[in-house]
């Protein structure tokens, strides 16, 4: 929640600054710049780039802030670390109370380090000493050592003078002291506002994890070979489905027959999400390569079929009686008419496509796999090795916008006639 | 080759909801080689369906077509098409659509592309051959409409309200373009427009249609389209019997415009 107005707040101070900045620069003197309704004019609306690095640079600096990461200037305030000391106040059953002290080693996570040497101190209850890792907390026996212990009746009734209850808490400077149930204090070191590694590692610990698994690898495989599996898997998918699908779409743009045939077919196959269909794709073809190609293959068939047959059906008719009256030929016609005039369809389809195959490949590899990016965060996720479960959602989203971009480079290539028929 | 000749054609087909349209109804016409022909009527007047029925792409369901004496069934590339607009291959640059009938027939491809060069220069536009269809102007994609018609040396062109979509200046040249084209390449032309004026300016005869069922209403041999050729035409429009010709066919299909409201009004 924080966090969040955090985030808000940067991007409400950095449109007032980029507007400062922006108004101070010379004026931009193109055609939208001087247009006065801009509200609801769609084409005045374009992404304002400095939003977008502002966008990035602001999740970076939120999750390097919030993790301690060496890599931002500014940090949220972080765990106690170092040595604390808090005295407890023990009663023993005659009524005679004696003060001790308990010093605690707060350690970051991974470090080992040793009890502090206390003095025991005079009186009944005798000072301890003990060690905890940041975010964590321990039960202390304080009375261990004293020389009238629980078991002889002695209770403890304040920490740092304030009166405590079995199940109360008391506020110290360097975190909370809790009683439990049973009469033992349990220290738990202020946690500050930063997420503890396991649950979000810092930015650089995820570099360091994908250089380390770049050049070591992960579970047997080079990350190169996890992620050229999956695209592997969602290549041989598509192209399987686009073989299949672009001329069945066909058939059925171009015969009522296939159209009866196929519709009840496709209308119903369409709206199954592929991922329902894993479960049954391991029973009949197990969980080796060909069940998850044949996964893909079915997510890809519908989409390219349906791209193909709207493909076909949209030829406008004044273009067949053209190329008729032009004197070619059926074949002649499908060849130079209604195969280039379906391309952008089919264009638009293979993008959707290949965004379902990479969401499905990642879902299939979830469940069972030897290689691939879905496995390698799935089996990270099982030893808590959140920067790695990171890094591959990260690699994940890079590769599958990567795709998109360079199905757009290739339409805008193969297809410049798109959209201006 | 000689006339085209339309037999006694009629057109009636139903409707999903059980009605029956009598879209054209015992229409016949005689076609001399080389005529340019207007065809003019309010809509619904069947127009359209008749230039389908030329061109083969509607079989009538009375009647027939004979081009040449030979009877005409389907589509042919001795009866080339020009449409309205969007029947251009937007895949192909200009000389690729041109080129779209000699290839498609396998003419060598040197001489398929002399053919192009020349049809561009006739529709004034030598220098955009390279050029692709989505990058030129309505009245530019219709000229090159009209070219690929050509390099096919059709015996009959059929248009179907060509220059409908065009802005007034545009139709202006675009209409002497078609009178010099007729002219010089004496093809037998059928036009269908909804412009009066188009009509007379360019239709050596006129043909007024009646709507309900579909038919010849009135016919006219106008003296426009000769004075047309290779002058202005705002001088044509100019002629003492323009005027009294537009008016009297306006008035003519505006009564027809009025029955058919009474009619329907009188059904509501």
């Amino acid at each position: 929640m924080i966090i969040l107005i955090i985030y808000i707040a940067i991007f409400t101070g950095a449109y007032f600054a980029v507007r400062a900045v922006a108004s101070q620069m010379a004026k931009a003197h193109d055609f939208t710049s001087l247009k006065t309704v801009t509200f609801g004019d769609e084409s005045a609306v374009t992404a304002d780039r400095s939003a977008s690095i502002i966008s990035v640079l602001a999740i970076f600096l939120i999750w390097g802030a919030f993790t301690g990461s060496s890599l931002v200037p500014i940090h949220a305030p972080g765990p106690f670390v170092g040595e604390t000391t808090f005295t407890y106040t023990a009663e023993a059953p005659d009524g005679t109370r004696d003060d001790a002290t308990v010093t605690f080693n707060v350690f970051p996570v991974g470090a080992e380090v040793a009890k502090a040497e206390v003095e025991p101190g005079d009186g009944f209850a005798k000072n301890d000493s003990e060690t905890v890792g940041a975010w964590r907390s321990k039960l202390i026996r304080v009375d261990s050592n004293d020389e009238i212990t629980k078991s002889d009746g002695a209770k403890i009734v304040a920490i740092n003078g304030e009166p405590i209850e079995p199940g109360g808490t008391v506020e110290i400077d360097s975190g909370q002291v809790t009683l439990s149930a049973k009469g033992t204090p349990n220290y738990k070191p202020a946690p500050g506002w930063q997420m503890e590694p396991i649950w979000l590692p810092s930015p650089e610990a995820v570099v360091g994890r994908l250089s380390e698994i770049a050049s070591e690898g992960y579970q047997n495989s080079t990350l190169l070979e996890h992620l050229g599996m999956s695209l592997f898997r969602v290549i041989a998918g598509f192209v399987a489905g686009a073989l299949v699908g672009i001329p069945l779409g066909y058939a059925m743009g171009l015969s009522s027959w296939f159209r009866g045939w196929f519709d009840p077919i496709v209308e119903f196959m369409r709206p199954v999400p592929p991922l329902a269909l894993i479960p049954l794709v391991i029973i009949w073809a197990g969980i080796g390569e060909e069940g998850k190609v044949i996964l893909l293959f079915l997510a890809a068939l519908w989409i390219m079929t349906i791209g193909a047959r709207s493909g076909v059906s949209g030829v406008r008719i004044s273009k067949i009686h053209a190329a008729y009256s032009l004197g070619a030929s059926k074949w002649q016609i499908l060849r130079h008419v209604i195969i280039p005039n379906s391309l952008p369809d089919i264009f638009t389809s293979a993008r959707v496509a290949m965004g379902v195959c990479w969401g499905t490949v990642v879902a299939a590899e979830l469940v069972a796999a030897n290689q691939g990016a879905g496995m390698m965060i799935m089996v990270a996720s099982k030893f808590q090795l959140t920067d790695i479960v990171i890094m591959g959602i990260i690699l994940i989203g890079v590769i599958g916008y990567g795709i998109d971009i360079l199905m757009r480079m290739a339409e805008s290539w193969l297809i410049p006639w798109k959209g201006r028929g | 080759m000689s006339g085209l000749l339309i037999d006694d054609i009629s057109m009636r087909f139903d409707l999903p909801n059980g009605e029956a349209v009598q879209a054209l109804k015992n229409v016949s016409l005689d076609i001399k080689e080389g005529e340019l022909m207007a065809v003019l009527g309010p809509s619904g007047c069947g127009k359209t369906t008749l230039l389908n029925i030329v061109a083969g792409f509607l079989a009538p369901t009375e009647g027939g077509i004979s081009l040449g004496g030979g009877r005409v069934a389907g589509p042919g590339p001795e009866r080339g098409m020009v449409f309205q607009q969007g029947a251009l291959f937007e895949w192909m640059n200009v000389s690729e659509n041109i080129g779209f009938g000699p290839a498609m027939k396998g003419t060598p491809k040197s001489e398929t592309k002399k053919r192009v060069d020349e049809l561009l220069g006739i529709v004034g536009l030598q220098d955009f051959g390279q050029k692709m269809i989505y990058e030129l102007s309505g009245g530019m994609q219709q000229r090159v409409a009209l070219a690929r018609c050509l390099a096919n040396d059709p015996d009959v062109i059929l248009m179907d309200e060509p220059l409908g979509a065009l802005d007034a200046l545009t139709r202006e040249k675009m209409q002497s373009l078609v009178l010099d084209i007729w002219k010089e390449t004496g093809k037998t032309i059928i036009l269908i427009t909804h412009s009066v004026e188009e009509a007379l300016l360019l239709g050596e005869r006129l043909l007024v249609m009646a709507p309900r069922p579909g038919r010849i209403h009135k016919e006219y041999r106008l003296p426009f389209a000769e004075l047309g050729v290779g002058a202005d035409l705002r001088e044509v429009k100019k002629h003492p019997e323009f005027n009294p010709t537009r008016e009297e066919i306006l008035s003519m299909i505006w009564d027809m415009e009025e029955e058919i409201m009474g009619r329907t009004e009188s059904a509501a």
